[in-house]
C-alpha cells in the first residue's frame, strides 16, 4: 500500500483483477497521441481490448472552485483555458450564462461580431482536429496544411482582440470592441481560398487506403450508445441522431441564418471524419452570412456593443472619462463586480465539441455561489470504457483522435 | 619534381580550422536539440504550433520526440498539476544527461492564475529548470527565441565534464 504524501495523493484506488493471459498496460498521462493528459488503463488479449478504464485528472485545477472567489468578469480568462483550442466559444458560454441570469438584451451588432468569432473557433478547432488526427494516424502532410491555415485564422482573431489562442473577446452584455478595418477583408480572402484547401485535405484522405482502414467501421457508437452516454455535437451527428444546439435552442441570431446540420448513420471513425469536413463547409457559409449582417448593422448605423444596463455593465469608455456617475459606477463595478439577482441558469451552447453548459447558482453576491461546466470532452471521454473493449491496439489512437477531447475541459 | 604551387598564408589559408574540443562539442549539442513532446495544457498547442508550418521548429535543429530516452530537452508546455508532478519527475529522471529544461508558460513558471489546491506553483518545484518564458500563452516566437538563448547558454558550457548538478529552488 503506497503511503500518502505531497507527491502522491491518493489516487491509484484502481484495483486491478488481474486473470491469466491477460495483460494490463498503462497509455498515458504522457502520451503523443493522447491528446493532453488521458490516462488510459487497458486489459489486453492479445492485441485486443478486453476493459478500458479512461482516468482523468491530470490537467485538474479547480477552476469551478476559483470561480466561487472571483467576481463574474474576473472569471472570463479563465474560462479560455477551458477548451483552449477554441477559447471564445467558452467565453460565450458563460457570458451568455450571466446574460440570462440578469436578463441582459445584446446589441444586435454585439451580436454578430459574437457570431462571427464563435464560427472563427469553430474552425480553427475543427482544422485542429483534422491536423492532430491526422498526425496520429501518420498523415504528417496533413498536419503541415492543416496548421498553415489555421495560423491565417489565428491571424485574423489577433487583430480582432490581440491575442492567438486565449482570447478573452467576449464580455459579459456584448464585446469590447468593434471589428477592425480589415478584418472583413482578410475574412472574406481566406473563405473564398478555403474551399480549395478543404478539398487538397479530402483529396490527400478520402481514398487513401491507410486513411480508410484506420478509420472505416472502427469505434462504431450506435445510437442508443451515443445518447445514452450524453455525447453531443459531431459525436452524436455521426450516430444518426440530428442534434445542433444551434438550430434546436437557437441562440444569437442563429434563427436567421441558413445552414445545414450534417448528419450520418454509420457512427464510425470516418462518418465523424466527414462530419467535420461538412461542418467546416458549413460554418464558411455562416461566415459569410455573418459578414452581410454585419455590413447590414454599418448600413443602419447601429454602433451600439455593450447592453446598456448601469447596475451591471460599466458605461463606454467615453462616458466613464466624461461622466461623474459613470465613474462612480465603473468603479464599484470594477471593485466589488456586478451583482446578479438570486437564481439558478443553465445555458447551452454548440461548441465546437458538441454541448457546451454553464450552470451558475447565484445567492445575489457578487461571486458565484456554485458554478459548474458540463463539458462536452469531459462525456466523450466516458463513452472510451464502452468504445475500446473490442478493438485493436492501434485503433485506440484513432478512436480518442475522433472523439476530439480536450485535457482542459475535461478536467477543468 | 613538381613544385608545390600553394600559398597557404593566402587563398583562404590552411584547410585546417583550430578550433576547442568544447566548442566543436557544444557546436553540435546546440544545434540538435531535440525536445521531448510535453505538451501539457494551452502552451502545448503553441508548442505544436511553433513546430507546424509557420514557425518550423526543424530548421533550430529542434525535432520533437516522444520518448524521453531519445530527446535532450523537456519542454514543460502548460500546468503542471499534483497528480501529474511524479511522472515529470519520473520522465525527467529517465532523460538522458546532458539535457536542459525550459520551463514555458506562466503556469508552469508559477502556477500562474491556477493558485489553487490542485496545482503545483511552478515545475521548478519538481524538476530543475534552465529557463523560464513568460506568457500565457507565449507566442511561437517566444519559444523560438527561448531556444536560441538555450543554445547560447550551451556554448558557454564546459562540454567535457558532467553537468554540475542542478539546484532546485
Amino acid at each position: 500500500m503506497q503511503q500518502p504524501n505531497r507527491l502522491r495523493p491518493f489516487f491509484e484506488n484502481i484495483s486491478f483483477d488481474r486473470k491469466d493471459n491477460e495483460m494490463v498496460i498503462n497509455f498515458g498521462p504522457q502520451h503523443p497521441s493522447a491528446h493532453g493528459q488521458l490516462r488510459l488503463i487497458l486489459h489486453l488479449q492479445q492485441e485486443q481490448i478486453t476493459k478500458a478504464h479512461p482516468d482523468i485528472g491530470y490537467l485538474h485545477r479547480g477552476m469551478e472552485k476559483m470561480a466561487e472567489n472571483m467576481i463574474y468578469n474576473e472569471f472570463m480568462p479563465t474560462t479560455d483555458r477551458m477548451d483552449y483550442i477554441a477559447s471564445s466559444s467558452n467565453n460565450y458560454g458563460f457570458a451568455l450564462a450571466v446574460e440570462k441570469l440578469i436578463g441582459l438584451q445584446v446589441p444586435r451588432r454585439a451580436k454578430v461580431i459574437r457570431m462571427m468569432l464563435l464560427e472563427i473557433n469553430r474552425l480553427m478547432s475543427h482544422l485542429f482536429w483534422l491536423a492532430t488526427t491526422a498526425l496520429d494516424i501518420g498523415a504528417m502532410t496533413v498536419f503541415l496544411y492543416a496548421f498553415r491555415e489555421r495560423e491565417y485564422l489565428m491571424d485574423i482573431i489577433e487583430d480582432y482582440c490581440g491575442a492567438r489562442l486565449t482570447h478573452s473577446s467576449i464580455r459579459i452584455g456584448g464585446v469590447p470592441l468593434d471589428i477592425p478595418d480589415n478584418f472583413i477583408h482578410d475574412l472574406k480572402a481566406f473563405l473564398d481560398k478555403f474551399p480549395q484547401d478543404l478539398k487538397d485535405y479530402e483529396d490527400l484522405l478520402d481514398s487513401n487506403r491507410i486513411w480508410k482502414m484506420r478509420m472505416e467501421n472502427v469505434g462504431v457508437i450506435s445510437k442508443e450508445m451515443a445518447q445514452s452516454w450524453g455525447c453531443s455535437g459531431v459525436m452524436l451527428r455521426a450516430s444518426g441522431v440530428n442534434w445542433d444546439i444551434r438550430k434546436e435552442e437557437p441562440y444569437e441570431l442563429y434563427d436567421e441564418i441558413e445552414f445545414d446540420v450534417p448528419v450520418s448513420e454509420k457512427g464510425d471513425n470516418y462518418a465523424r471524419y466527414k462530419l467535420y469536413m461538412a461542418e467546416m463547409r458549413e460554418t464558411s457559409k455562416i461566415l459569410y452570412q455573418t459578414i452581410k449582417m454585419y455590413e447590414g448593422t454599418v448600413k443602419e448605423n447601429q454602433t451600439e456593443l455593450m447592453a446598456h444596463a448601469p447596475q451591471y455593465i460599466s458605461a463606454p469608455k467615453i462616458d466613464i472619462m466624461t461622466q461623474n456617475y459613470s465613474l462612480m459606477q465603473h468603479f464599484v463595478l470594477v471593485t466589488q463586480g456586478m451583482r446578479p439577482p438570486v437564481g439558478e441558469v443553465y445555458i447551452a451552447t454548440e461548441s465546437p465539441k458538441g454541448e457546451l453548459g454553464f450552470y451558475i447558482n447565484s445567492q445575489g453576491g457578487p461571486y458565484p455561489y456554485r458554478l459548474k461546466v458540463r463539458a462536452p470532452s469531459f462525456w466523450h471521454t466516458g463513452i472510451l470504457t464502452d468504445l475500446l473493449p473490442g478493438s485493436m491496439i492501434p485503433d485506440v489512437v484513432s478512436i480518442i483522435g475522433t472523439t476530439n477531447i480536450v485535457f482542459g475541459e475535461v478536467d477543468r | 619534381m613538381a613544385q608545390h604551387q600553394v600559398n597557404y598564408t593566402q587563398d583562404g589559408g590552411l584547410p585546417v580550422a583550430l578550433t576547442s574540443v568544447d566548442k566543436v562539442i557544444n557546436w553540435g549539442r546546440s544545434n540538435s536539440l531535440w525536445a521531448m513532446t510535453y505538451g501539457l495544457a494551452c502552451c502545448g498547442i503553441e508548442m505544436m504550433a511553433s513546430g507546424a508550418s509557420r514557425y518550423d521548429f526543424d530548421r533550430f535543429g529542434t525535432i520533437f520526440r516522444a520518448s524521453p530516452r531519445q530527446s535532450d530537452l523537456m519542454i514543460v508546455a502548460g500546468t503542471l498539476t499534483k497528480k501529474h508532478a511524479e511522472f515529470i519527475k519520473r520522465l525527467y529522471d529517465q532523460m538522458a544527461e546532458p539535457r536542459w529544461v525550459i520551463s514555458m508558460g506562466s503556469c508552469a513558471n508559477t502556477g500562474g492564475m491556477f493558485n489553487t489546491y490542485a496545482t503545483v506553483q511552478g515545475v521548478d518545484r519538481i524538476i530543475p529548470v534552465d529557463l523560464y518564458l513568460p506568457g500565457c500563452a507565449p507566442r511561437p516566437e517566444t519559444l523560438q527565441y527561448a531556444v536560441m538563448m538555450l543554445q547560447k547558454k550551451i556554448r558557454a558550457e564546459k562540454a567535457g565534464r558532467a553537468q554540475r548538478p542542478k539546484r532546485l529552488v
